[in-house]
């Protein structure tokens, strides 16, 4: 790695892991954690993109009770259920597998861990350039099926493996294994080589937080956001290997016709969910932990407050991330294992509420007494803090057993979780990325475009997803092409409430880009946050910091001043304070 | 806006949240439904109030002091884990209760086998017969149980009224029971994703006094037509009728019944004469002489049609086939 403490080789602009190196090959073999995360960003969003139009043409779909976007004759009517099977099984894989899982971690968690623990890098630098092309190979198998569909669609054309997706992103036996479209092996390998992704990158931030803290910050002096991420590393680890055996055990039954979860074969469907949910459980706790690490530190940086109940929040992460083994019986209530089973897993679901409710309150207690700015940010943390407790509230009419059964497998499920990953996921990294994005960028975003985007999403979403509550509680089943007349006025709400989050989005996606392009030049503490990321400049140059940073507590912001003529906060100088001031000196020439 | 209003003056909608209560588990498991629907609307509430609240009163305004705040309050936040707790722990056993009730059928039950396919039901009855309307039918204020199987992959069995759900698994019986209280004709769901036409996989389970289900049981199975007229109504009630019409129209799916016996069939291993032997050849074991122009999609027929429902369906064939051509009784009886 080059030598970078003395950027003096330009004079205006000082260096930043933008600007340090240039050239193709400077980006493709960086070792960078931020020109990762950076691409990381890219290929995530772009992931979420072609996931969210899939929503948007399945809640088009959905408009009328049969599907009205193909013709009305019966001839139509397979092809007309196949686009929209295709349509929600895409929806589901290119979600889960492709954005919701790498969204916080391998972006935010790439891009902000090694800075928020003052290091230079990650501890394996090409173990993390090998996860990014890890996870680059498994969408193209995702891309695969997609470009299948569309050749052969269009002009029927056959990719080998390459056309058509329609078991649902949980692959279901014996469905997956013996009827489905052959496009399945490719999603099924896909979603196999992503896992490995996931993996690396938990094994790198686990050994990063065990190795590389600097020196005064203690376990109990992490940044929250890191203790969430250690956690969801913590069962990246344990638990995607369970998927990644699953999965190959699937393809051999397919392929090979080995017995395993196909009854016909002498298998046991059954078993298949039971592997399938011990990770996809856990998984779920990938997804929110670390928008629960976002929203804990936007919390407090925004409301200029130290955080609330700092160890009852970190150790609910743990909490959180180890019970989550314990409950994916949850989702066999109606499968059919035996009721002793269905006891103890509806027993051991309660107990993920508590820390989940904890932190709800903690967040509360730390808004108390406060001093809030209303903040892009803040506003997507405040949404956050709503739609998790819907959420939350949500998943206990499905842990009780005698309420779950009727509810299983209706919209009220589909409602709930996703006011779970979307209301409280989503809005967690758009909360994160507005926090971040000045000092990932080193460009400041308009903040009124921001909280209107902030705010539609939040209508929309509730346009959304509130009626599928209702039309589940009244019955109506998860995964229909078509459906009764009578769910139509809630299907209706329901697109328009799609519509809306398209545009809400589209709108952050400007905001963004324009800020790119035209936006003011960050300071390098915007927010007057006291976590290390805020000591080093906006953007971060190469090495992160000239010399190793020594700190104290992240959530105390007595030390820092508003600074109106950089528009930003600086660090007031306390005799024998710490040496964690020590960014490049652009960003305080006035204190001095 | 019209159609809403529709379903809310609709009484088979029900409430705003659920259904009409059509069985002896709904009224419980609505009570704790509406626990718990009031239990989180509080505490909403209240998060709501006080997010709201705080945001309101320590927004930031110029000049404006740093307020002095607690980091943490131990006896505070344990207050708020405890309370929650106890909460979730009554929920659980409410749950647990009312799921034991609808887990463990009476052991006099009366019993019903549902047996799934992609992408429909049949119903079998005790008395060896299976429904003939597509339909479950099942008597007012009996306990009643449902043998689950499936024969090809993972289907649902849901039926709202009765807030009853289990999963219809391949190579195991799941059971499932209800005793339903209302009479009427209401939805089944498949829950499950089963593939093209799950969503067109929806049945009426028709709950009927005793008396009338009673005869509708007996008469099942057509036992009492003569051979022809019973293989018309096998050929109603077995499917056949999705795929081979006896008219002679194309269905696409397969060859017309109308003069099939006594022809000659072209299939993919030779032509053969539709004579009794071929028909009961190819009915007990489907597709075993393929058809050209057609995809071999006849499901399996063992247990639905047994060597008499054949027999009836051949006496059936013969009187829509022109081939076949009975000589007539000889008016006088044999020279000798």
């Amino acid at each position: 790695m080059s030598i970078a403490e003395h950027p003096s080789h330009q004079e205006s602009k000082p260096d930043n892991y933008l600007t340090h190196t240039r050239g193709f090959k400077s980006w493709v073999l960086t070792l960078d954690h931020k020109r990762i995360g950076l691409m990381y960003m890219i290929f995530v969003l772009f992931a979420f993109l072609i996931g969210g139009s899939f929503a948007v043409l399945l809640r088009t779909s959905l408009w009328t009770p049969n599907h009205w976007m193909f013709p009305s004759d019966p001839a139509h009517d397979a092809q007309a259920k196949l686009f929209y099977n295709n349509m929600f099984s895409l929806h589901g894989a290119v979600m889960v597998f492709m954005f919701i899982i790498p969204a916080i971690p391998a972006i935010l968690g790439n891009f902000m861990l090694p800075i928020m623990l003052g290091a230079k890098d990650v501890a394996f630098p090409r173990l993390n350039l090998m996860s990014l092309y890890i996870y680059f190979l498994g969408a193209t198998f995702f891309l695969w099926v997609l470009l299948g569909g569309i050749l052969r669609t269009a002009f029927n054309i056959h990719l080998p493996f390459g056309y058509g997706l329609d078991t649902g992103w949980t692959f279901y036996t014996p469905f997956s294994t013996s009827k489905a479209e052959d496009g399945m092996v490719a999603g099924v390998t896909g979603a196999f080589i992503l896992g490995f992704s996931s993996i690396l990158t938990g094994v790198n931030f686990v050994t990063s937080i065990h190795t590389l803290r600097p020196k005064g910050m203690t376990w109990f002096r992490m940044p929250l956001f890191l203790w969430a991420i250690y956690a969801t590393s913590i069962i990246q680890i344990l638990a995607t290997p369970v998927l990644a055996i699953t999965l190959l055990l699937l393809l051999a039954e397919r392929l090979l016709h080995v017995g395993i979860f196909d009854s016909s074969l002498g298998g046991d469907p059954v078993l298949f969910q039971h592997f399938f949910w011990f990770y996809s459980h856990p998984a779920v706790y990938i997804m929110i932990l670390p928008g629960m690490g976002v929203i804990s530190e936007v919390i407090s940086v925004h409301s200029r407050k130290h955080i609330f109940g700092y160890n009852f929040i970190a150790l609910s992460s743990v909490a959180l991330a180890l019970l989550g083994f314990l409950v994916w019986g949850h989702h066999l209530f109606v499968a059919g294992q035996s009721n002793l089973a269905d006891s103890i897993f509806s027993l051991l679901t309660f107990s993920v509420a508590i820390p989940s409710a904890v932190k709800v309150f903690n967040w509360l207690g730390t808004l108390y007494r406060s001093s809030i700015r209303f903040t892009p940010a803040m506003l997507f943390a405040m949404g956050f803090i709503l739609l998790f407790t819907v959420g939350g509230l949500t998943g206990l009419f499905l842990g009780a057993l005698a309420v779950d059964v009727p509810l299983h497998d209706t919209y009220f499920v589909i409602a709930h979780f996703h006011y779970v990953m979307v209301g409280s996921m989503l809005f967690a990294f758009l909360a994160g990325m507005y926090h971040w994005f000045p000092k990932m960028f080193g460009k400041m975003v308009n903040a009124n475009w921001g909280r209107a985007a902030a705010i539609m999403l939040f209508i929309g979403f509730n346009t959304t997803f509130f009626p599928q509550f209702v039309m589940g509680a009244h019955g109506s089943p998860r995964r229909w092409a078509t459906y009764p007349a009578e769910f139509q006025p809630y299907h209706q709400i329901s697109t328009v409430g799609a519509y809306m989050m398209a545009i809400s989005l589209i709108t952050v996606a400007l905001n963004w880009i324009s800020a790119l392009l035209w936006g003011k030049p960050a300071p390098a503490n915007p927010w007057g946050g006291n976590t290390l990321e805020w000591h080093c400049a906006s953007p971060p140059p190469h090495d992160n910091f000239p010399t190793p940073p020594v700190v104290d507590d992240p959530y105390n912001m007595n030390n820092w001043e508003y600074d109106k003529s950089i528009d930003g906060w600086v660090k007031r100088d306390i005799p024998g304070g710490s040496q964690a001031g020590a960014a490049p000196d652009r960003t305080r020439p006035v204190t001095h | 806006m019209n159609a809403m209003l529709n379903i809310l003056a609709d009484a088979n909608w029900g409430g705003f949240w659920m259904p009409p209560q059509g069985s002896q588990v709904a009224q419980d498991t609505d009570w704790l439904f509406f626990f718990v629907y009031w239990v989180s609307v509080f505490f909403f509430l209240l998060i709501l109030v006080l997010l709201v609240g705080f945001a309101w009163k320590y927004r930031y305004r110029e000049g404006q002091p740093v307020l002095d705040a607690p980091k943490h309050n131990t006896a505070l936040e344990l207050t708020w884990t405890f309370i929650p707790t106890l909460i979730v722990i009554v929920i659980f056993y409410y749950g647990f209760k009312g799921y034991l009730k609808m887990a463990v059928p009476p052991p006099d039950s009366y019993e019903v086998d549902v047996t799934a396919h992609m992408w429909d039901y049949t119903f079998a009855y005790p008395n060896g017969q299976i429904s003939d309307d597509t339909n479950l039918h099942i008597p007012v204020n009996t306990p009643v149980v449902f043998v689950l199987t499936s024969t090809d992959v993972l289907h649902g069995f849901y039926m709202p009224i009765f807030r009853i759900k289990k999963d219809v698994v391949p190579g195991r019986y799941n059971k499932i029971w209800v005793q339903a209280t209302m009479e009427g004709t209401f939805d089944i769901f498949c829950t499950q994703y089963c593939g093209q036409d799950h969503s067109s996989m929806r049945r009426k389970v028709i709950v009927e006094s005793r008396a009338k289900f009673v005869e509708w049981v007996n008469n099942l199975g057509g036992g009492k037509l003569p051979p022809a007229a019973r293989g018309k109504y096998l050929w109603n009630t077995r499917g056949c009728s999705s795929c081979h019409s006896t008219d002679g129209s194309a269905t696409g799916k397969a060859p017309t019944w109308k003069d099939l016996f006594m022809s000659q069939v072209q299939t993919m291993d030779g032509m053969h004469v539709a004579d009794e032997n071929y028909i009961h050849e190819v009915i007990s074991h489907p597709n075993i002489h393929p058809i050209a122009g057609f995809q071999p999609i006849m499901p399996p027929t063992e247990g639905l049609i047994n060597d008499k429902d054949i027999s009836d369906i051949i006496a059936y064939l013969k009187t829509i086939s022109k081939d076949y051509h009975p000589a007539a009784l000889p008016a006088s009886g044999p020279s000798k």
